[in-house]
């Protein structure tokens, strides 16, 4: 029981970092109806870019807090314009293209990316001194202690604080009306006054800032990276947003925690070496059998 | 003239929205039969129906065989070509654009072709038994061809025709399979007043030449009216009359679901 | 061009300067790197200048070139130029090309390192037209098909290595499981829209190698199979030494014994591979399957209202590519000896879809141009294997964008009613 506890919290923790990932799948296959197959390595950039901030700040000894805070913001605004000139050079010009241009497009990008931090920044994985240490013990006097760090407290409030304003960004604002408008007909929106394009990137800037605060909260919680960690948590965030219903936000999130959950108890129960399999397995089925997801709406094909 | 196709209480439902209510109506052998209506009244949803794409809500759809008939419902996507024998034309004009005119016709042949070849075997050791059927198929496709006179440009690409060619090419496709209901959506859409003459003249002969019944959506009341054998009239998704073209065009409440009424 | 324009792109790029600045200035301009105990950064500003001023360089040539259309037409223009002139010599360019590869062994200037390149390039041609039923012809993006590779190369190596039978029926079995697996992925996953179903591909990979990786019972995980048997040249065998009671290939030919007979007869086998790969899509690209593929890609919707069953065409495609995928596979076993999980990462199904993306989709003599210009040109650049791969991803994206449809994009009829004109 205490273990399973444990697992439950490692699982939310996780399922946290996933969902905030998700989202970005989410958004932009809503807007253009393609997966963004570097978006995982948007991810790993937002690591990067966080480690290098969190060692400068480091040495100059401002408080933790402060120090957060502006890793989380630098994080954001860099990894954003990645984002942003992603889509204008490789999704852009392919809009209205035969229909796996696109897709293909995305993984050249993917490699670029990919090869390109590996060059920069080196293939050697990178660790770093956890920043965040401590936590609440739970059934001291049980066999197996429960503890939920400090760190994984920060990274579910924030992710839900995340999640608030992004809500009320999609639902109140103008530019999720616009956003929303696009994903039902873009051509009538053009026609409406909306900047398509506009919106469009902003969609890809939205994405990638929650995708670099997820790669923020890797780079604590596991305290180590390398260029390649965006693909396998790419591919395990995008089975959370199918896993959710693709295009749905809610569903983004609730995926991304199903997913966090799957992992923990497969890796706590069944087998660690095969915890990938699980992530994979999952999608397999779940785009066989529930191809439309949780929160997904059903998807008839228009002849 | 026997009965070829009959809809019983045909319902389709998209959520809230009910696209086809309850509609029956039956289409006889050798005839046309015109469904009209205003946009939106729920024509290609019913051809949808019938062509497998989508399941209806409720209601059954037969199609009629000597004494058996058989129910469409039972038959999903491509068996409806394969096993019920019939064909469609799209509102959206939809040919393989990047192959040839020949290679059209020739894959609305797939499954004859595909057992000459002997799923592929005769046809990879080049077999004489299946050079001949497909020179059957060739011969076919020039016949329709010729009909529709385009013989000279079956080797060029179909997406390079002009958009009148390109609709009667999906026409002869659809009748390579060998239908016996025939389902046209607006093929006359878009197409000018000679291009419109010369269709009416092709279906006529499907009609009487070709042992095919023939379903058919169309706004261009010229087309309408001057060869349906019986027409259909849908309006939100209701049956709200069914007679002759004359008797058609001038009854009371078709003009009133086109024009409206004066309150 | 007026003064107003001339401002104007200037500002723009230096705009495009400012966000060069911002994508380079993190990750290019501090490096990371561990020292002892923890990591300390590296500035590297030159490098990142260099890169900004690059950039608003580039653009601003692009700008003053006003129109922006030129340089895009300029490249589709000299590309398409290029194709015609190909298809208008293809087949003297293929029988050039296939004549060039069966004498190249016996050239002057071919040692052992040119036939060890050109037995690597000849694998990814066969891998390349093996995929190209999928992607190519079908329309299929597939981007788990190492995992057919690497099917076929650990059955071989499993069956050869247990039952020690011969090269020439292990070839075959491996090339049916790597089918068999083709079909048992295929029949779930085919009816999944394309995107999904690249996704499911990919994973598909993954979970293969995983599992390559975890099961020491059978694959001995990550240290591979090793000793697989070499092939031997009809039942001779390439060794110095034949053991007792047998005879070795240069003695029978009387020949100095030379490692370069084994290299040379691994590099037939995988030419006639490679060739029978070529001819079997050939041929099939015109039977009625064949014709289905191609239809399916252009619209399925269309496929299904004339009764063509798309799952099933669907499969047929993918079991054949996988076949030979697996056929591949063996090849590599036998000819490394050594097979291990490093060598089917997903990397390599991207590079083996990009071989047939850039070549021209569906287009057989795209994927030789591709294979060559992707293995051969950058194997030379080895050392600089990571900028390698920027450029091949950078490549992929550029085609996309300027000729989605590949370089040798001319889709020839399968058939024709009033023969070749020319
Ligand atoms: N797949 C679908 N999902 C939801 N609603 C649908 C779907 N297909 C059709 N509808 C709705 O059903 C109604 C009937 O549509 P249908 O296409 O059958 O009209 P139609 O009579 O063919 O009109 P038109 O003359 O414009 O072609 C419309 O309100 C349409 O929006
Ligand atoms: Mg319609």
């Amino acid at each position: 029981m205490e273990y399973f506890i444990q697992q439950l919290v490692n699982g939310i923790t996780l399922g946290s970092i996933y969902g905030l990932i998700a989202i970005g799948y989410t958004m932009v296959y809503g807007i253009i109806g393609m997966i963004n197959f570097a978006h995982g390595d948007i991810f790993m950039i937002g690591a990067f870019v966080a480690l290098i901030s969190f060692i400068i700040f480091g040495l100059t000894g401002v408080a933790l807090p402060i120090i957060l805070l502006l890793v989380l913001l630098i994080a954001m605004l860099f990894t954003a314009c990645y984002g942003w000139t992603v889509e204008k050079l490789a999704y852009k010009p392919l809009r209205g293209s035969f229909r796996l241009a696109p897709l293909i497009s995305a993984l050249g990008m993917s490699i670029v990316l990919q090869n390109y931090v590996q060059v920069a920044q080196g293939a050697r994985v990178k660790p770093m001194q956890p920043l965040i240490s401590g936590g609440l013990e739970f059934f001291k006097n049980s066999e197996f202690i429960v503890t939920v760090s400090y760190l994984q407290i920060f990274i579910v409030i924030l992710t839900i604080i995340l999640m608030g304003i992004f809500t009320y960004l999609i639902t109140k604002t103008d530019l999720g009306r616009a956003q929303r408008a696009c994903e039902q007909d873009r051509t009538m929106t053009a026609l409406l006054g909306i900047n398509v394009d506009r919106t469009i990137s902003i969609t890809f800037i939205i994405g990638s800032s929650l995708a670099s605060v997820a790669g923020m909260m890797f780079v604590l919680y596991y305290g180590v990276i390398d260029f390649y960690i965006g693909f396998l948590a790419g591919i395990k965030a995008f089975t959370a947003a199918v896993l959710g219903g693709i295009g749905s936000l809610p569903g983004a999130m609730l995926g991304g925690l199903l997913i966090g959950l799957i992992e923990t108890m497969w890796s706590g129960y069944v087998s660690i070496e095969y915890k990938d399999v699980a992530a994979f397995s999952v999608l397999i089925i779940v785009l066989i059998f529930f191809p439309t997801g949780f929160l997904g709406k059903p998807d008839i094909e228009k002849v | 003239m026997s009965n070829l196709l009959s809809v019983e209480n045909l319902t389709m439902k998209f959520g809230g929205l009910t696209a086809i209510d309850d509609l029956s109506f039956d289409a006889k052998n050798n005839q046309i039969t015109s469904i009209i209506g205003p946009n939106g009244a729920g024509k290609t949803t019913v051809f949808n129906c019938l062509t497998g794409f989508y399941k209806p809500t409720n209601g059954q759809m037969f199609l009629h065989k000597e004494e058996s008939k058989i129910s469409l419902r039972k038959y999903t996507d491509f068996k409806i070509a394969y096993v019920a024998k019939v064909a469609r034309t799209f509102q959206n004009i939809r040919l393989f654009p990047a192959m040839s005119v020949l290679e059209n016709l020739l894959v609305a042949q797939h499954n004859k072709l595909m057992v000459a070849s002997g799923y592929s075997l005769y046809g990879l050791l080049n077999l004489k038994t299946y050079r001949d059927k497909e020179q059957l198929a060739v011969d076919k496709a020039k016949y329709w061809l010729d009909i529709i006179g385009l013989t000279h440009r079956a080797d060029d690409n179909a997406g390079d025709l002009p958009y009148g060619d390109q609709r009667k090419l999906e026409i002869v496709r659809a009748m390579c399979i060998e239908p016996r209901l025939l389902c046209l959506d607006e093929p006359a859409a878009g197409l000018n007043p000679r291009e419109s003459a010369e269709l009416n003249k092709l279906l006529k002969f499907i009609k009487t030449e070709k042992q095919t019944g023939i379903l058919l959506i169309e706004h261009d009341m010229s087309v309408v009216m001057g060869i349906s054998d019986h027409v259909v009239v849908l309006n939100y998704g209701k049956k709200i009359f069914e007679g002759t073209a004359d008797q058609t065009k001038n009854s009371k409440e078709v003009i009133e679901a086109y024009l409206g009424v004066d309150e | 061009m007026e003064k107003k324009d001339i401002i104007q792109s200037f500002k723009d790029s230096l705009f495009t300067g400012f966000i060069a600045l911002a994508l380079f200035g993190p990750i290019v301009g501090l490096r990371t790197a561990s020292k002892g105990e923890g990591l300390f950064i590296t500035p590297q500003w030159g490098v990142v200048f260099l890169l900004v001023g690059l950039c608003i360089l580039g653009r601003f040539l692009i700008n003053l070139n006003s129109a922006r259309t030129t340089e895009f037409t300029i490249f589709s223009k000299l590309a398409s130029k290029f194709s015609a002139i190909t298809e208008d010599k293809a087949k003297h360019f293929a029988i050039t090309a296939i004549l060039f590869a069966v004498v190249f062994p016996f050239l002057p200037f071919t040692d052992r390192y040119f036939m060890d390149v050109a037995i690597m390039i000849l694998t990814y041609i066969m891998l390349g037209w093996g995929l190209n039923i999928v992607v190519g012809l079908a329309g299929l993006l597939d981007l788990g098909y190492v995992a057919f590779y690497a099917v076929g190369a650990y059955s071989y190596a499993l069956i050869a290595t247990t039952f020690g039978w011969s090269f020439w029926i292990c070839l075959p079995l491996a090339g049916l499981f790597a089918a068999f697996f083709g079909i048992l992925l295929g029949f779930p996953v085919l009816r999944l829209r394309g995107d999904y179903l690249a996704i499911v591909t990919l994973g598909f990979g993954e979970i293969i190698r995983i599992i390559l990786i975890n099961w020491y019972e059978v694959t001995n995980g990550p240290d591979g199979i090793t000793g697989i048997p070499r092939p031997s040249f009809f039942g001779l065998p390439f060794k110095r030494s034949p053991d007792e009671g047998e005879t070795s290939f240069h003695l029978f030919f009387n020949l100095e014994y030379s490692t370069m007979h084994r290299i040379i007869f691994l590099y037939y086998l995988i030419l006639v591979l490679a060739l029978i790969t070529n001819y079997f899509t050939l041929k099939i690209r015109k039977l009625p399957v064949g014709r289905a593929w191609e239809a399916l890609r252009e619209d399925e919707i269309a496929c299904k209202s004339l009764g063509v069953n798309p799952t099933n065409t669907k499969l047929t495609a993918f079991a054949i590519g996988a076949m030979f995928g697996g056929f591949a596979g063996s090849f590599f076993a036998t000819r490394q000896a050594f097979i291990s999980p490093e060598s089917f990462t997903f990397i390599e199904s991207a590079i083996i879809v990009a071989i047939v993306v850039l070549g021209g989709m569906g287009s057989q003599t795209g994927v030789v141009l591709a294979s060559i210009f992707l293995i051969g040109i950058t194997e030379m650049f080895r050392d600089l294997e990571q900028y390698r791969m920027i450029a091949f991803g950078g490549a992929m994206v550029l085609i996309m964008v300027f000729k989605p449809k590949g370089i040798l994009a001319n889709r020839k009829p399968t058939i024709l009613m009033h023969g070749d004109k020319k």
